[in-house]
């Protein structure tokens, strides 16, 4: 049963629910009267001074108070009647019909997310057995070093899993525990840099820069932290020596490193975009960062350097036009990227912004509705 | 699907309650019988839908759907299946849902019971009863929907408060709310009646059935919270002066009034346009009591709700509601009919007192809760009115309350005869003076209070007790005789020896334990032995162990009593990961109705632990009362007869009894 289907049929209910006290014929719809109340008290009077449990003359006087009651009721009872307002019974039938499903629907559609299935956690186990127990894995790992904090060794396994898992801060503070009592070396600074990193949306903050940075000195051959300065680099836009930090390290790196795709690829991002804007006006299609074959060299990364590499990305994009708004390929290669992230609210602002700042350029508007026709947003 | 498909159960019932609210009112002006009509089929459709929407809740709650915001923040995959339940309750949003699905269950008993009522006053109450769950379900809808999901669902949930992890939490938000909301039903009436300008004598037999209804839930549910606090948080005591406390305590005292104006609009016709105050008040207080602690003005384990937006939705909804009916009230009150006289010292005087006097308590303890609110609102500055201000002012209420209580239904309707009342409960005055007597002497030199205060007690115990023994003629006729009589009392007569002497019983306990509590915060090492009011209690080992969702650190205690073991206590300290939250697990051990009560504090660097006993002589009698109380309340509600209150007539000989 699919859920519009639940929700018209829910619609139905209620909307019957209102129709058929119009539709049923009622002489004189039953209710009580008053009169009937005090009828009743006499018949109850009458009971209670058979059985003994009050007087016959408090029983008396009861029946005097409510034969007096009884009669003014009655009066007041002779003058009611009722009635048929056919034309309000129609109009309330109207409201029923049309204005409560408009006002039901339009209402549920502002606040609910119809689109989004049920995700109980028996399917999301069956889907993913082995991220439910790194979870649990984590659980028993930090419930170990509650207990024995000093455990260095501890730390240093359990933090490259958090930054795996996503949870960045608990990962760095995990490193810095893992540096105080396992010894500081360089692979240690360097996750410490990428947690820090992660933990900023993939930007690397100048605490960041500073542990990858001990880390090179440390070992000047440290993959991961020479990696990072480079991002680090051309986040502070020097592509230049974003590349040559890049070069050096593929220059260096023996054929079967695991992190030989992931830096090439940086280095195509560096390469092709030297001159982001104009480039990307002459041929749309190659754009600079956030092209999907970017992403899908990506897939072969960490999570977090994934994660964090493409958010750092994004969020360049989005700084830059920000500052020159009148690129339509780049608003729309930022509202794809929002997709692919699986940011919907954050591509829709996109969008929104993107036609704020193309504002009265008609060519690019009509460029930009076509390109989200295309990309499955609607304009 | 079953997410979206609650979410749209709340919005229809919305869309119906807003057809409600309108539809009968104007069915009820032009006297058409469908449009009437109409109120009936919405309710039960508003419950329908309500319900659909609160399962629908809960389902989610229980497969762990992380998807919805509400889920994720208070629940664990990890937690017990009861806790993912009552955790659907143990949070804001969850609880509104379940505050209005009351709403609707009581919409929908007005609907289906309604039959013998006349069809304007029914039409005009869900009306109103409509307006206040409209304003409740946008209020939801807009501030507090618990509804809304999140587009990367977490894999794993925060976990609900570690405190509100304990069956006490199960049963105590829904009783306290079908008190609460209970009472919304006289509100209605009350409302509707001055509407229409006028009240009949069916708006008076309704309202005390069901005020009597949410009296029992509010009495239960508060005896409920009273205890949960006493064993949960560790402290050993059970009533703080909270203010949140104060919320449920302030509707519970203005209902025990209207339950007994009620008795007297129902009985004698008299007092309908004070009941009608009543009625508007408690509920408005209800309100109060949940803005109080829906809108985060206080900050408590209770107040969730920390988002100023519901705050100010919740204020308009109580300016609205409250200021409405008032305004209703002062402009109708005049026109309405008046009911019966009575003399001074009657039953109806009696109960105009006890409506006196429980309304000026029920004010103190407003005062004492909102004044630090308006102070620090209108100053900055933060004062806190505790246990001195309402020991201080609510004491000296109650006692001409309890003083006066056992002669109340001695009295005879209409015009009473005091000296005959007193005669009359000359046994209970004598077995109060004897008890002070006996305690005094037992307890020389202690505190002076006490005996006075538990002389008190024995009165209005003994006086419920006399005033059944008057009934059914005890040591004047025969037993055989006198039981059959007894047999045959009304089961409201019973119900009120019950719950009068349930106010005795609680105050017993309530001075035992205040008085004679032994207290000893001490720290143990494994094989230390405490000492307290006569028991020995031996620390066996302290050692750790793994929960559901927690750790725990356990200790065992062997107890003794004059080198007799009698038991073992295990009070523990749980640790929650996922929230980084500890709770103190107190263990009780009964002996009568007093109870050992032993709560863990830190460790200490030498291997030992901070232990707080106790040793509280009765206090199991304090929630006992209530429960005493809310019994009584229940016979008087399965008792199903009409209620008339024959009047004393003016010349009557003196050997009548007056009775029901």
């Amino acid at each position: 049963m699919s859920l519009w289907f639940l929700l018209a049929l829910m619609t139905a209910v209620a909307v019957f629910a209102v129709l058929w006290p119009l539709g049923r014929r009622t002489a004189r719809g039953g209710g009580g009267r008053e009169s009937l109340v005090y009828t009743d008290q006499l018949a109850e009077i009458d009971r209670e001074v058979a059985s003994g449990l009050i007087s016959p003359a408090d029983g008396g006087a009861a029946r005097v108070e409510i034969g007096r009651r009884l009669l003014a009721a009655a009066d007041a009872e002779a003058g009611s009647t009722a009635a048929v307002r056919l034309g309000w019974r129609r109009a309330v039938a109207l409201v029923a019909l049309i204005g409560l499903p408009l006002a039901a629907g339009g209402l549920y559609l502002r606040l609910g997310s119809p689109a989004m299935p049920d995700v109980p956690l028996a399917s999301r186990k069956a889907a993913s057995v082995a991220s439910a127990s790194i979870d649990q894995l984590i659980g028993q790992v930090q419930a170990h070093l509650e207990k024995n904090p000093t455990d260095g060794r501890g730390w240093s396994v359990l933090a490259p899993v958090l930054v795996r898992v996503g949870r960045f801060d608990d990962a760095a503070q995990a490193y810095r525990n893992a540096i105080q009592y396992a010894g500081d070396d360089a692979a240690r600074r360097a996750g410490l840099g990428e947690a820090l990193t992660g933990a900023a949306n993939g930007v690397v903050t100048a605490d960041a820069k500073a542990e990858f940075e001990r880390a090179v000195k440390r070992d000047a051959g440290e993959a991961k932290a020479n990696y990072f300065l480079g991002v680090a680099a051309e986040q502070d836009g020097r592509p230049r020596d974003a590349a040559a930090i890049w070069r050096a390290m593929l220059a260096k790196a023996p054929a079967d490193a695991p992190w030989r795709p992931v830096v090439t690829a940086a280095l195509a991002r560096v390469d092709s975009g030297k001159t982001p804007v104009a480039k990307s006006q002459a041929s749309p299609g190659k754009g600079p960062a956030l092209a999907d074959d970017t992403i899908a060299s990506a897939k072969d990364m960490s999570e977090a350097d994934r994660g964090s590499m493409i958010r750092g990305m994004v969020a360049r994009l989005a700084a830059r036009l920000k500052q020159n708004g009148d690129d339509v390929d780049g608003w729309l290669r930022l509202v794809r990227a929002y997709m692919v992230l699986n940011e919907p609210d954050k591509s829709r602002a996109a969008r929104d912004d993107a036609r704020r700042a193309l504002g009265q350029d008609e060519a690019g508007l009509r460029q930009l509705n076509e390109g989200l026709k295309a990309l499955g947003i609607d304009g | 699907m079953i997410a979206e498909a609650g979410h749209y159960a709340l919005v229809l019932a919305l869309g119906l309650a807003l057809i409600q609210s309108v539809v009968p009112m104007i069915g009820a002006r032009t006297h058409d019988v469908a449009l009437m009509n109409v109120a009936r089929s919405t309710a039960l459709a508003q419950l329908l839908f309500v319900g659909l929407s609160f399962l629908a809740l809960v389902t989610l709650h229980v497969t762990s759907d992380f998807s919805v915001t509400n889920v994720y923040e208070n629940s664990h995959s990890l937690k017990p299946l009861i806790y993912k339940i009552t955790g659907v309750w143990g949070n804001h949003e969850g609880s509104m849902l379940l505050w209005v699905s009351i709403l609707a269950l009581f919409g929908g008993l007005v609907a289906v019971f309604g039959g013998n009522l006349p069809l304007t006053l029914r039409a005009n109450a869900l009306a109103v009863q409509a307006w206040v769950s409209s304003a409740f379900y946008l209020f939801i809808l807009l501030t507090s929907n618990p509804f809304l999901r999140i587009a990367n669902p977490p894999l794993e949930g925060r976990d609900l408060n570690p405190v509100l992890q304990d069956p006490g939490l199960a049963v105590h938000p829904p009783l306290l709310y079908l008190g609460y909301v209970g009472f919304s039903i006289s509100f209605s009436f009350a409302v509707a009646a001055l509407i229409e300008g006028r009240i009949d004598a069916a708006w008076a037999r309704w309202v005390r059935p069901w005020t009597l209804m949410a009296w029992i839930f509010l009495t239960l549910g508060i005896a409920m919270g009273s205890y949960w606090a006493y064993y949960e948080l560790g402290w050993g005591g059970w009533w703080f002066w909270d203010p949140v406390e104060n919320a449920s305590l302030m509707p519970w005292l203005a209902g025990t009034a209207l339950l007994h104006s009620a008795v007297v609009m129902e009985k004698r016709n008299a007092l309908k346009v004070w009941t009608m105050l009543l009625a508007i008040l408690t509920f408005s207080l209800s309100l109060l009591g949940t803005f109080l602690v829906r809108s985060g003005v206080l900050t408590s384990v209770h107040a969730f709700a920390t988002d100023p937006t519901r705050g100010v939705f919740i204020l308009l909804i109580l300016c609205l509601f409250i200021g409405g009916s008032l305004a209703l009230y002062a402009w109708r009150a005049s026109s309405l009919k008046q009911g019966g006289l009575f003399a001074p010292i009657s039953r109806e005087g009696a109960l105009v007192l006890n409506n006196l006097l429980l309304t000026t308590a029920c004010a103190t303890v407003f005062v004492g809760t909102l004044y630090p609110l308006a102070l620090e609102v209108l100053t900055g500055e933060r004062i806190s009115v505790g246990a001195p201000f309402f020991n201080l002012t609510f004491a000296p209420l109650f006692v001409p309350l309890l003083l006066a209580l056992p002669f109340g239904p001695m009295l005879a309707w209409k015009r009473g005869d005091m000296v005959a009342a007193a005669q009359r409960l000359y046994a209970a005055g004598i077995a109060a003076l004897v008890t002070m007597a006996v305690l005094w002497a037992w307890t020389r030199g202690g505190a002076a209070f006490a005996p006075l205060a538990i002389g008190l007690a024995v009165f209005v115990i003994a006086g419920s007790l006399s005033d059944l023994a008057e009934r059914c003629m005890l040591f004047r006729v025969p037993l055989s005789v006198a039981l059959r009589r007894a047999r045959g009392l009304p089961r409201a007569t019973w119900g009120t020896v019950f719950a009068h002497a349930g106010v005795g019983i609680a105050l017993i306990g309530i001075v035992c334990e205040s008085t004679w509590n032994t207290e000893l915060i001490t720290t143990l090492k494994p094989g230390d032995v405490a000492k307290v009011a006569g028991y020995e209690m031996k620390l066996d080992d302290i050692a750790q162990r793994q929960g559901p969702n927690f750790r725990e650190m356990v200790v065992h205690f062997t107890v003794s009593e004059g080198g007799r073991v009698i038991g073992a206590m295990a009070p523990s300290k749980r640790n929650f990961t996922t929230r980084a939250a500890s709770t103190t697990e107190a263990a009780l051990m009964s002996r009568g109705a007093s109870q050992l009560y032993a709560s863990l504090g830190e460790p200490s660097a030498n291997g030992g632990i901070a232990v707080r006993i106790y040793h509280k002589p009765m206090v199991l009698l304090i929630w006992f009362g209530p429960l005493l109380m809310a019994f009584g309340g229940f016979l008087s509600l399965t008792d199903r007869r009409l209620r008339v209150g024959a009047p004393k007539p003016a010349k009557a000989s003196r050997a009548l009894q007056p009775a029901e």
